[in-house]
């Protein structure tokens, strides 16, 4: 059995997909696959998933309906228009939420990974987390690494 | 060609055609054909390569109207 294992390092919405794409995609393909969350990463394993936005600022390949000056992009509410501009395109093109393809890949069978440094570092509590994943560190993560055909930091 | 079951993927994007496509073979017996009906253009590909690692054998693609119909058979 091919595997393939994943570090998903980010938060925002657009990089949160990668992951959860590619995971259950290779599940589908037959493949064992994990993915270790770290950092930013750790809150693509809250329940609640709404705080995962994408922002305009710094993100100067980010198509606008009309050209926006970074002045305006700095004001307040701007980040969570653009999200919810965001997450209406994914809808009206039919590409899956990030709620749906998370569950896609837990009912395939990937493993979820959190790193038990991050949830020390930044206090978060486990009961926040969704349910059947795991809590590990580098080790743990590069115990499965060591042996994947695919291995990717996201 | 006697289809066995049938997916409406109508509407789906990358790579949710494929999910469903491999949940529906899941409780189909070898040699069934499953019929699915897509309208992503990136699934012509999508559907050869998970063949190509699934082993379910891609029979035939029929495209018109810019809807996709792949006839795959189960390993």
């Amino acid at each position: 059995m091919k595997k393939m294992a994943i570090i998903a390092t980010k938060g925002t919405l657009d990089m949160a997909y990668p992951p959860f794409i590619l995971a259950s995609t290779a599940a589908a393909l037959g493949f064992d696959v994990q993915i270790f969350f770290t950092f930013y990463g750790l809150q693509l394993l809250r329940k609640d998933l709404s705080d995962v936005k994408i922002s305009p600022l710094g993100n100067p390949a980010m198509p606008m309906p009309i050209p926006m000056p970074v002045m305006v992009q700095m004001l307040p509410g701007m980040e969570s228009m653009a999200t919810m501009m965001m997450k209406d395109k994914l809808k009206k093109k039919g590409v899956a939420s990030l709620e749906e393809l998370r569950s896609l890949c837990q009912e395939a069978d990937v493993k979820f990974v959190a790193c038990q440094m991050t949830v020390d570092l930044f206090d978060f509590d486990k009961s926040e987390f969704i349910d059947n994943i795991e809590f590990g560190g580098a080790t743990t993560f590069l115990d499965f690494a060591g042996e994947t055909d695919i291995c990717l930091f996201i | 060609m006697q289809v066995d079951k049938e997916l409406d993927a109508r509407g789906m994007n990358c790579p949710l055609p494929i999910l469903k496509t491999k949940k529906s073979l899941t409780d189909m017996t070898s040699g069934q054909i499953l019929k699915v009906i897509s309208t992503d253009c990136g699934s012509v590909k999508d559907m050869q390569a998970f063949s190509n690692q699934t082993g379910n054998e891609l029979v035939s693609t029929e495209e018109a109207g810019g809807e996709y119909t792949f006839f795959l058979k189960k390993k």
